[in-house]
């Protein structure tokens, strides 16, 4: 880790000029993250960018990013490795005539029958990688405990194979969306970082970097008002990749301000629930032709 | 600004204030094991000990790594950083930190200006100015008015000379003020330790302090969470109720099966399994204006208990009381449960103020037959009679009759029996228990699922 940057406030900087807006708090973990060499676990409502954090990370780097969707039913053959059966079918084959058994069966384990998936693929990378563990939360137990070993040792076992340490020390990002609770044994491997919905000035600075276009008034009159809606009590607040959708929209459409009317039309880009829209309707949308009469009279 | 102590502390290094410090969060209940703490240690290398932020930021990834236990890391941080600082201050002698703008400058600082000042500071200064403000607040206003001594009173006075209405119209957010508010505590409390030139004793944490956030919109999803899992704590706990019964009957087609392992000899005998004794269960919950914001939590708890409990039969009043059984019954959702339970439960009677009188008396027409000792009464409700009588004798009955008998109270234990709570009068026929967090409720939930719990009253 000799390249790459030599503080925090570095990093931040760095993620900055790469489009990330990093808070300090932020910045620092995956500091710590890159220094300590530990996995980051990152917790947060969805849609404040944890996963966009990873990404950034890994070109503020240069290093590749390897990713890792987690579901139900996820399994060690999908994330971890796998026995290229057919390719070892076709050398047994090819070998039946002449070579004795013992040959062959030494041969078929070989890492050329390796089918690499993401996890081994970032440990056995000869360049350093960013391995991104995405919504680890949605996984079961089992695979949970599996990851362990990855996270505290990085290092893979293959009972055929041994033990497979990793070459490059890959900075480990896992984020969850706090569905359920992740076990004591994971956290303890990882550092914590809860990423929030971000303070107004912090999310008009996105906005304004996201959709540079859109007028100064105009973003802040969206921060403001996409603040007011997270106060509500809703299904799904918009997250802050729901306020850049929604600037940018705006963008399109030309709007120079937000009256009710260019609200109605573009409010089911931040609110995705039925009963959502129609209680941010009566209570946002109301007060908003309040407020425009008012500075327009 | 109090300063993360560094090594410049003889007696202590940094080292020893880290343990004394993770030592204090256990004492809170975060878990904190030796692996965290390595990392806390490596993670603190790697900072600048001056800057306040990083270390907190470095100490809280290592050390708190749930959205609750980050909650009590940040208190207990502030805690004990702001307490060492003050310590050693102490120890080496020195005014205490900033206390100097204090009595000279006081006399000078124009009050409507400082106000203005304050306001300004608020709406657009940084944490800093904020700071230097409630130090200058303190100052002037300590002056003009002198301080009583007790610090939570001194901040609410300082808070109510700003012009507080103004400023949330100007658009000063609610944070704001309360970092301020913060800032002021901590400058009051720095004075109290000047003047005493000693530290009060640390206390632990009060419950007031953790308890689950009070707002409205965050709190709905955390309750469910809660009962989600107290659900599942029922049903398992639910089987200890299986009845005690003293004979068992032998399953003779077990015993003759497990029979042909030895020869066809019965040497292990196999019982039928127990059936387990259904509790039959009476809630009462209040709903209210007094109990409001505790009302969402009392129905998602009958709710969960609904769910669990097949012989249920519940009850909300105001004034009167009406039976909701069926509403749980019909419906498995609980938005429309609350509605329909708010909108049409016949509750909603012209003051809209409790009345336990009445509400006793009505349960004992309408039940007192149906009680019978391996009934459970649980009454949700603060005990608040808006002036009415209690009359407990009428509940003393109901608890007579039924084999056991709670109370939940909204309302921390702090405030019972102030103002119209006479939760005593009732306390002593039940077992009360104050529920207001979900730790609470599973405390509860314990004591309602172990078999054998004495029959209700200390008397």
């Amino acid at each position: 880790m000799s390249t790459g940057p030599k503080t925090a406030e570095d990093l931040a900087a760095q993620l900055t000029a790469d489009g990330y807006l990093a808070d300090t708090q932020t910045a620092l973990v995956a500091w710590l993250a890159i220094e300590l060499g530990k996995p980051v676990l990152v917790e947060g409502p969805a849609g404040v960018g944890k996963t966009e954090l990873a990404k950034s990370l890994s070109r503020v780097l240069d290093r590749d990013l390897i990713r890792l969707q987690c579901y139900e039913g996820l399994d060690e053959a999908k994330a971890l490795y796998e026995w290229n059966y057919r390719k070892q079918l076709l050398r047994i084959q090819a070998e039946s005539d002449g070579a004795g058994w013992d040959k062959v069966q030494d041969d078929i384990f070989g890492e050329e029958f390796l089918l690499e998936r993401p996890l081994l693929e970032a440990i056995t990378s000869e360049e350093p990688v960013v391995l991104l563990v995405d919504e680890i939360d949605k996984t079961d137990q089992e695979f949970e405990a599996m990851l362990l070993e990855l996270l505290s040792d990085f290092q893979v076992s293959v009972p055929e194979l041994g033990t497979m340490t990793s070459k490059s020390h890959p900075v480990v990002l896992l984020t969850s969306n706090n569905s359920r609770e992740l076990t004591e044994a994971l956290k303890r491997r990882c550092l914590y970082l809860w990423i929030d919905y971000p303070e107004a000035e912090h999310e008009l600075a996105i906005i304004r970097l996201k959709a540079p276009e859109l007028s100064a008034t105009v973003s802040a009159k969206l921060v403001e008002l996409v603040g007011e809606i997270r106060a509500l009590d809703l299904k799904k607040p918009p997250s802050i990749a729901e306020s850049i959708d929604w600037a940018r929209a705006l963008l399109l459409l030309g709007a120079d301000s937000i009256d009710s009317k260019v609200f109605a039309e573009t409010m089911s880009v931040i609110v995705k629930h039925r009963s959502d829209l129609e209680t941010v309707a009566a209570r946002v949308g109301m007060k908003l032709a309040g407020g425009d009469a008012a500075t327009a009279s | 600004m109090p300063q993360p102590p560094a090594d410049t502390n003889s007696s202590t290094g940094f080292d020893a204030n880290l343990l004394a410090f993770t030592h204090q969060l256990r004492g809170e209940g975060v878990a904190v094991g030796t692996a965290e703490l390595l990392d806390a240690t490596a993670a603190i290398g790697h900072v600048a000990w001056a800057d306040r932020d990083a270390v907190h930021g470095a100490l809280s990834a290592t050390l708190a790594k749930s959205p609750e236990d980050r909650r009590i890391f940040d208190i207990v941080f502030d805690r004990f950083f702001f307490r060492a600082a003050e310590q050693a201050a102490l120890d080496l002698g020195e005014p205490v930190a900033g206390s100097q703008p204090g009595d000279e400058d006081a006399a000078r600082i124009d009050i409507e200006k400082l106000k203005q000042q304050i306001a300004q500071a608020l709406r657009d200064g940084s944490d800093g100015s904020v700071r230097d403000m409630a130090r200058l607040a303190v100052a002037a206003f300590g002056q003009t008015q002198g301080g009583s001594g007790v610090v939570g009173v001194d901040v609410q006075r300082i808070r109510r000379e700003l012009p507080a209405e103004d400023a949330r119209a100007a658009g000063i957010p609610r944070d704001r003020l309360r970092l301020f508010e913060k800032e002021v505590r901590r400058e009051l409390e720095r004075q109290t330790i000047e003047r005493t030139r000693s530290l009060p004793p640390a206390r632990p944490l009060g419950d007031l302090e953790r308890g689950l956030p009070t707002g409205p919109a965050q709190d709905l999803a955390e309750i469910h969470k809660v009962i989600a899992q107290l659900r599942r704590k029922m049903a398992t706990n639910g089987q200890l109720l299986r009845g005690q019964k003293r004979s068992n009957v032998i399953d003779v087609r077990k015993t003759v099966r497990a029979s042909l392992q030895t020869g066809g000899v019965p040497v292990v005998l196999k019982q039928r399994p127990k059936r387990p004794k259904r509790p039959e269960i009476f809630v009462l919950c209040d709903v209210s204006t007094s109990v409001t914001s505790s009302s969402v939590f009392f129905l998602s708890v009958l709710h969960a208990l609904h769910d669990s409990f097949r012989k249920m039969r519940s009850f909300v009043f105001i004034e009167r009381i009406s039976e909701v059984t069926e509403v749980f019954e019909k419906e498995r959702d609980f938005k429309k449960i609350s509605r329909a339970i708010t909108t049409d439960a016949g509750v909603a009677d012209v003051s809209g103020y409790t009345d336990y009188g009445r509400v006793w008396s009505e349960f004992l027409a309408q039940i007192e037959s149906e009680l019978h000792p391996r009934a459970t009464v649980i009454v949700l409700g603060d005990a608040r009679t808006n002036g009415r009588p209690a009359r407990e004798d009428l509940f003393a009955q109901v608890a007579a009759r039924a084999g056991r008998t709670f109370w939940l109270n909204p309302e921390p234990k702090l405030y019972w029996n102030y103002g119209d709570s006479v939760i005593n009068a009732y306390a002593e026929y039940c077992i009360a228990y104050e529920c207001w967090t979900a730790a609470h409720l599973s405390d509860f939930v314990e004591a309602l699922t172990r078999p054998g719990t004495p029959r209700a009253s200390q008397r």
